[in-house]
């Protein structure tokens, strides 16, 4: 065998290893919380990885018992999420669009803005919201979760979304632009398409965002029907302390599963680099 | 010849709209006129509140009044409602200047041009022109409506609070009302002992943590977007589809899930080090572990962002370019460092900006997993694993000191911002932009 070809192996070797070590860490907590939610019993504490019996109680407290509103938490959230997304990746393809393609007096301007207020702690403005809010008599509803979420995503998103959009090639515009589109088509027949990537990421992003907020959410929904399920989930683990974590890790998969297998169906969409086929192409 | 020019001008000044309908602009004309009318009425009612309200803050204090030997509750001013509906009034008097510069502008402009003999286009022209040369800002419109109302307002919000001594238990409406301080929260808290101790020994925490947890995630990433991507690793998706797991869970549940699995007493990971002869390690309780704790817990948490940002700009690397470094004879690592590690910076530059801005304010890291805590006797109202962020969180909802948390929120943004903006500033997607093309 020549050196060439033994190095080879040796270096294949040693990724696999790593992957290996890698893929473990990273399902060793999925399974754990997979299995505590089978165990029997309340606590944390269990003698064996691998329970000795298993139990669906803790799910189907989760749907019956009427302390928790955990379906109608669930649909909450999802709504929620839904509704920011669209309306959150909306935003943020215009702004990034626009700073991506054209040049105009105030454009260095507005990016640095945006990044500027993208570094203010969310915290800082809590009050004023809350305060705003109850102004326009929006307390306590999805709405306004929604139309904060997604007036909040331009700022996080536009400028990575921009330095997607900016390796778009121009000539395809141009060779778009000659054939007669004009801005709106070609935002829609080319940038769009070719941005699918990115647009994934900001939606995925954007999806998650409410699933994980619970404390503007708390600060917001007052009643337990308008929960979401952060603010449920929370509630549960807190109020309880150790005692109900087998529910709460029930509760964990639930919200988990849905959202992995999004992931799954989206993450090929994820790294497929449409862009690099299409200026060669 | 500058009659139409002139007049148009002085029309629109006197009064929005004018301008336009002397230029024979009639649709826009009354478009401005209805918004100038609307405008007024507005402010007639409400501009002169508003004055008085951001000067004073209120000036009646919630007091009993005796009415016929019997006390009564008088409603005071509410220092705070009035500080924030004042805001909101002079906010969009600012909107309405600007709109009054631009009509003026406007009128000025299509004056002008009929001066020079043109005749002025009608509403569809108008229409057309905006969509052909204004469309960057008409795109911008909506997204800037949501930010000034969600994100400025609140932040200017907030900043003027720093300023008063709204703060329990003395300065609390609706009992008590607020006043105007200027820098004294400042002062109390870079200078005065008590709050200085706890400031700048959360800050420099915040610092160490905001570094070691941008650096571990990004370049963790990029290793294994690598081991992935490289050439001869089979079964590419499974192993993806495995390392992405720990993003699809949502942060707030693999948090406090990661905040059961480092219990110190029941926790499993103590008791397979219990299994293997080792002492359990106080994970969470001691302040050093904890933090230890809080970074590893990031990395996995964070990895798989980093994973599949760089995994996505791996693929937009044109192929040609390794296939002529490999003619030219280059190495593994030539490869990596003259290819693809400037590929990889270059697009994702802001997006380690942004990681390491929030990092500084990564509150559910913290929030979730510690709480702060272990507590630290000679901090106020701070733990060990605190950041600012979380104390801040903790002086506005636990202590009800709006106005020390405003100071605090304050610093954090002047310190993150210098940082950012220098380094954005000087990344080369902000300077170079138009160099892939």
């Amino acid at each position: 065998m020549s050196g060439v070809k033994v190095r080879k192996i040796i270096r294949l070797s040693l990724s696999y290893l790593m992957l290996v070590i890698l893929s473990v860490a990273a399902l060793y907590p999925a399974i754990w919380i997979l299995f505590s939610s089978l165990r029997p019993g309340k606590s944390l504490y269990s003698k064996t990885f691998i329970p000795e019996t298993f139990t669906l109680e803790h799910y189907r407290a989760l749907f019956y018992d009427n302390t928790l509103l955990f379906p109608t938490w669930w649909l909450n959230t999802f709504k929620i999420a839904m509704f920011s997304m669209l309306l959150g990746v909306f935003l943020t393809l215009l702004t990034s669009y626009a700073v991506s393609r054209f040049r105009f007096k105030t454009r260095k301007t507005t990016m640095s803005v945006l990044l500027v207020l993208g570094m203010f702690p969310g915290f800082m403005s809590m009050i004023a919201i809350y305060l705003l809010l109850k102004e326009f008599n929006l307390l306590d509803t999805h709405l306004a979760l929604i139309i904060v979420y997604a007036a909040g995503a331009p700022l996080g998103g536009t400028l990575i979304a921009k330095g997607f959009l900016d390796t778009i090639p121009r000539s395809l515009d141009e060779a778009a632009r000659i054939d007669g589109a004009g801005n709106f088509g070609i935002f829609w027949r080319i940038i769009l398409p070719l941005s699918r990537p990115m647009i994934t990421y900001m939606a995925l992003t954007q999806f998650v965002g409410p699933w994980v907020d619970f404390i503007f959410a708390r600060l917001i929904l007052r009643t337990k029907e308008k929960w979401t399920v952060a603010v449920g989930m929370w509630d549960m683990v807190n109020s309880n302390q150790n005692s109900n974590f087998t529910t709460f890790a029930a509760g964990a998969v639930l919200i988990s599963i849905p959202i992995m297998i999004l992931f799954g169906f989206l993450q090929r969409l994820l790294v497929e680099g449409l862009t690099a086929g299409a200026s060669k192409g | 010849m500058q009659r139409h020019h002139t007049r148009a001008t002085i029309l629109s000044t006197l009064f929005m709209g004018l301008g336009q309908i002397y230029n024979r602009q009639f649709i826009k004309g009354f478009i401005f006129l209805i918004v100038e009318a609307l405008s007024l009425t507005y402010f007639i009612q409400n501009l002169g509140r508003a004055v008085w309200g951001i000067v004073t803050l209120g000036t009646t204090s919630q007091h009993f009044e005796k009415v016929k030997g019997i006390a009564k509750l008088v409603k005071g001013d509410h220092s705070i409602f009035i500080l924030i509906q004042s805001l909101i009034t002079i906010i969009f008097f600012v909107l309405f200047l600007i709109a009054w510069y631009m009509n003026i502008r406007d009128a000025r402009n299509t004056g002008a041009a009929r001066d020079a003999g043109h005749t002025p286009g009608n509403f569809k022209q108008s229409i057309r022109y905006i969509l052909d040369y204004k469309f960057a800002q008409t795109f911008l419109i909506l997204p800037s409506v949501g930010i000034l109302l969600f994100t400025v307002m609140p932040i200017i919000f907030m900043v003027m609070l720093a300023f008063t001594n709204y703060s329990a238990p003395n300065h609390m409406p609706p009992a008590k009302l607020v006043d105007w301080v200027g820098f004294e929260t400042f002062r109390s808290l870079l200078l005065l002992k008590s709050w200085s101790h706890t400031f700048y020994g959360v800050l420099t925490w915040t610092i160490i943590w905001a570094v070691l947890s941008t650096v571990t995630t990004y370049f963790g990433g990029m290793l294994v977007a690598m081991l992935i991507s490289q050439q001869g690793v089979r079964f590419k998706g499974i192993w993806r589809a495995i390392l992405i797991i720990p993003y699809a869970i949502p942060q707030m549940i693999s948090l406090l899930l990661m905040r059961n699995l480092f219990n110190g007493q029941f926790g499993p990971i103590n008791q397979y080090l219990k299994f293997f002869g080792l002492g359990g390690l106080p994970w969470l309780t001691d302040p050093f572990w904890a933090k230890v704790t809080v970074i590893v817990v990031n990395m996995w948490v964070g990895i798989p962002v980093s994973m599949l940002l760089i995994m996505g700009v791996l693929t937009t690397i044109p192929r040609d370019m390794y296939e002529a470094a490999e003619v030219d004879g280059a190495t593994n690592y030539q490869k990596f460092r003259i290819i693809t590690l400037p590929m990889v910076l270059f697009s994702t530059a802001p997006t380690l900006i942004a990681q390491f801005a929030g990092n500084i304010n990564n509150f559910n890291a913290i929030f979730l997993l510690t709480n702060g805590n272990p507590v630290n006797g000679n901090y106020q109202y701070a733990g060990s694993t605190d950041l600012l962020v979380t104390w801040l969180y903790k002086l506005t909802l636990d202590q009800n000191k709006y106005s020390m948390a405003s100071a605090v929120g304050i610093i954090i943004f002047l310190i993150v911002a210098t940082f950012s903006i220098y380094n954005y500033r000087r990344t080369k997607s902000f300077q170079e932009e138009d160099m892939i093309q």
